[in-house]
């Protein structure tokens, strides 16, 4: 390294300490210390005391982390999928040329803007199993199908009900897609023009350059909004906790992985625990992000390659 | 290299501003002294009329001598905070706690052993109705005194009483008696909906894990957990005869149909259920929000039978003194001021609660707002009177016999299944729980010796 490599190192090196120490102090000493708590009896208070693996062999036999990893999974697996699929669907028709564009597009983006716990209190109200706008909704079609057909089919009781307490959050939690369809608009409208006139010249439809044109196009946007969505629906806490009042529901049919973690951090004083709870979330989200990066590289076409 | 230094130069200013802005920051939350007096940081979870009741007291605290200035602060979600703040190592020097959390602070070494000061000024449990003494006390040392206390008592809607044929001034005394009042007291529309119900074991709710204690049973008896006692057991029967009776779907589109506890769509005052299990509290609740004409009673809630009978729930906020307070001794003197009848009185009768003290003035039952505060007192009196087990994992507990609760009460498990669930859950936690207080205890014994 020449005297002026050196420099220029020293100089860029400083340039970035304040990121360094940023990222030194809150990202790298809280995930040592998450592993090293993770591996004591802890409460915060009193000093930790080194136990092994204790606590993972604690949650390996806990059914009630069992039941939050599995209500988590289920979540993501129906959230994640279907928030993909409804903004981008929604990106795509407002990307149409339409008078009232713009009043539509706010319209959309509008709950976004929404901060969580008034969402929560909101949905908690629309989906009242007696007073509720959804079942004030669904009663006369069900209505119908009972004078048809003699059944007495009623709407349910929604966050009461452990069979439904979910799908009222999955549906909630669409209503939040604003912020990606944002993004994907953006996407779109990157798409150059000629492509779309060329296929035009060769006879596409609108199905054929959607598949063949936009989707291609838009897919590191695609890629991006899957992995955010991932995170985010691993990390799924406020709506479900707020709307429970504690976090647990029905049968414990709404807690999730993050809302175990704070009920062992605050309020179960298991803050051990709930660092090994938050390593293990960490590591699922990690694995799954490594996953859906390596099945979709395929599929990812960026314009730079 | 010229411009290099004068990089450099700049970067350092830049953080030097940096440092001296957290350094701001930091020095905001000392005291700024407008006099000479020992400043004494009080926190206290209420808001509203019940922080203003306590302002008040504090005032004449201050005014009562020129030595100590309390300040107070209202904070939500204390008990977070608050573990927070003492492991930040900056606690207030007072904290108002719940009683039912002293054990896992005092075991967790988050506050400071009031027997030296308590001896000191002269307090000890005769001053007290002894329940609440016994609260403050935990693995044989004192945390903390009361503030505002409080009983459970059956709450009855005398109109409603009168409306189903029965007597509205006499409650059922059993269980069984109850469930008569039950059946007569059950409303239905038209389309066999039902809006209105007597008593909902459901409704409001807030101490689901308690049932058992009318039937004779408790939640541990020190050496163990006993939540599939056969009294406990007994009360989930009497849990699950409600879905069976009304119908599991029926009583939750019913209860959907209550708006929040604290408003004017409160399910008792709205007259949709007659009866609840509620503490002297509820008088601010009928002042705010029932119709001019609500008529009420209190009296001991029912049970199986009479050996169980007066059995209820005492509770009571307690001051404490985080560990690490940096005036612990001023601190006490205010505690102990609160202690006193005149101040505890004024408080009590603002926040509508009885006195934690053994002597009341005279007229204090008159001078009190809720005009059934005798029949809460005499129930804190009661030999029956009971509080939560002193665990350091009672959200746990209770938050399972929730659980356990609800599954009985759609019909999803039956009392049996629910119970053993948590008996098996809670039993792994208690052996947990106390072999980490044998890891423990001796040190934190021989810290407790040496404080003030």
């Amino acid at each position: 390294m020449t005297r002026r490599e050196k420099e220029n190192l020293r100089t860029g090196l400083l340039f970035i300490s304040p990121w360094i120490a940023g990222f030194l102090l809150l990202s790298v000493y809280p995930l040592a210390a998450t592993l090293y708590y993770s591996l004591s009896d802890y409460s915060v208070l009193s000093p930790a005391v080194f136990v092994g693996l204790e606590n993972y062999r604690n949650l390996a036999t806990d059914p009630i982390f069992w039941r939050a990893v599995y209500n988590t999974f289920f979540f993501a697996a129906f959230a994640l999928p279907l928030g993909l699929l409804v903004s981008l669907t929604l990106a795509i028709l407002l990307n149409f040329d339409l008078p009232g564009r713009g009043i539509f597009r706010t319209v959309f983006f509008l709950p976004s803007l929404m901060p969580m716990v008034c969402l929560a209190v909101l949905w908690q109200w629309m989906l009242n199993g007696d007073l509720g706008l959804i079942n004030h909704a669904l009663r006369p079609p069900l209505d119908a199908v009972n004078a048809l057909f003699g059944t007495s089919l009623t709407p349910p009781n929604w966050l009461q009900e452990p069979t439904y307490a979910k799908w009222g959050i999955i549906f909630t939690a669409l209503w939040g897609v604003g912020q990606a369809v944002v993004i994907y608009l953006a996407g779109l409208q990157d798409v150059p023009r000629h492509l779309y006139e060329s296929a035009e010249i060769d006879g596409a439809n609108f199905w054929k350059k959607t598949w063949h044109i936009t989707l291609p196009m838009i897919s590191p946007v695609i890629y991006f909004n899957l992995i955010m969505g991932l995170i985010g629906s691993f990390q799924v806490f406020a709506v479900p906790y707020v709307m429970t009042e504690g976090g647990d529901g029905p049968e414990r049919s709404l807690l999730f992985m993050a809302t175990y973690l704070y009920q062992n951090a605050f309020d179960y004083w298991s803050m051990g625990y709930a660092c090994a709870i938050g390593l293990v979330l960490f590591l699922v989200i990690l694995g799954l992000t490594l996953l859906a990066t390596r099945l979709s590289a395929r599929h990812v076409h960026y314009e730079g390659n | 290299m010229p411009r290099s230094s004068y990089n450099i130069s700049g970067l350092a200013r830049l953080l030097g501003s940096v440092v001296l802005v957290c350094t701001l920051i930091a020095c905001d939350g000392a005291s700024s002294a407008k006099d000479n007096r020992i400043v004494v940081r009080y926190w206290d979870k209420w808001s509203g009329s019940e922080a203003k009741a306590m302002q008040e007291v504090v005032d004449d605290f201050n005014a009562s001598q020129d030595r100590i200035r309390v300040e107070y602060s209202s904070v939500s979600q204390i008990n977070r905070k608050l573990m927070l703040a003492i492991g930040g190592g900056n606690p207030p020097d007072v904290a108002g706690l719940f009683g039912n959390t002293l054990a896992v602070y005092a075991e967790n070494n988050a506050l400071t052993p009031l027997d030296k000061f308590a001896t000191e000024n002269g307090v000890t449990r005769d001053d007290y109705i002894g329940v609440f003494w016994d609260i403050c006390n935990h693995r044989g040392r004192l945390w903390g005194l009361p503030s505002a206390p409080a009983s459970l008592a059956l709450v009855w809607n005398k109109k409603l009483f009168r409306e189903a044929g029965l007597d509205p001034d006499r409650p059922p005394k059993s269980i069984a008696e109850l469930e008569k009042f039950n059946d007569k007291l059950a409303r239905r529309d038209e389309n066999g909906r039902l809006v209105g119900a007597g008593l909902l074991p459901s409704e409001p709710g807030w101490w689901p894990a308690i049932w058992g204690w009318w039937f004779g049973g408790d939640l541990w008896d020190g050496e163990r957990i006993t939540a599939d006692s056969p009294e406990n057991m007994a009360a989930m029967e009497w849990i699950a005869s409600y879905p069976q009776r009304f119908g599991a779907r029926d009583l939750l589109s019913f209860r959907d149909g209550f708006g929040n506890f604290a408003s004017p769509q409160n399910a008792f005052l709205t007259s949709r259920v007659a009866m609840v299990l509620q503490g002297p509290w509820i008088q601010n609740f009928i002042r705010d929000f029932a119709p001019p004409d609500f008529e009420w009673g209190a009296a001991p809630f029912p049970s199986s039978g009479p050996d169980n009978e007066g059995v209820t729930l005492v509770e009571t906020d307690v001051l404490v003194i985080p560990a690490g307070a940096k005036h612990p001794r001023e601190a006490f003197e205010f505690i102990r001021y609160v202690n006193t009848q005149g101040p505890m009185e004024k408080l009590c009768i603002a926040q509508c609660k009885f006195s934690p003290l053994k002597e009341h003035s005279p007229d204090f039952l008159q001078r009190h707002p809720n005009p059934q505060i005798g029949t809460f007192l005499e129930l804190a009196k009661s030999p029956h009177a009971r509080f939560v087990p002193p665990l350091t994992f009672w959200v746990m507990y209770e938050n399972d016999m929730k659980q356990a609760f609800g599954k009985v009460w759609t019909g999803a498990a039956s009392p049996r299944e629910a119970l053993a669930e948590v008996q098996s859950r809670l039993q792994a936690e208690f052996e947990r729980r106390r072999a980490r207080w044998d890891r423990v205890a001796a040190v934190l014994q021989e810290g407790w010796n040496k404080q003030p």
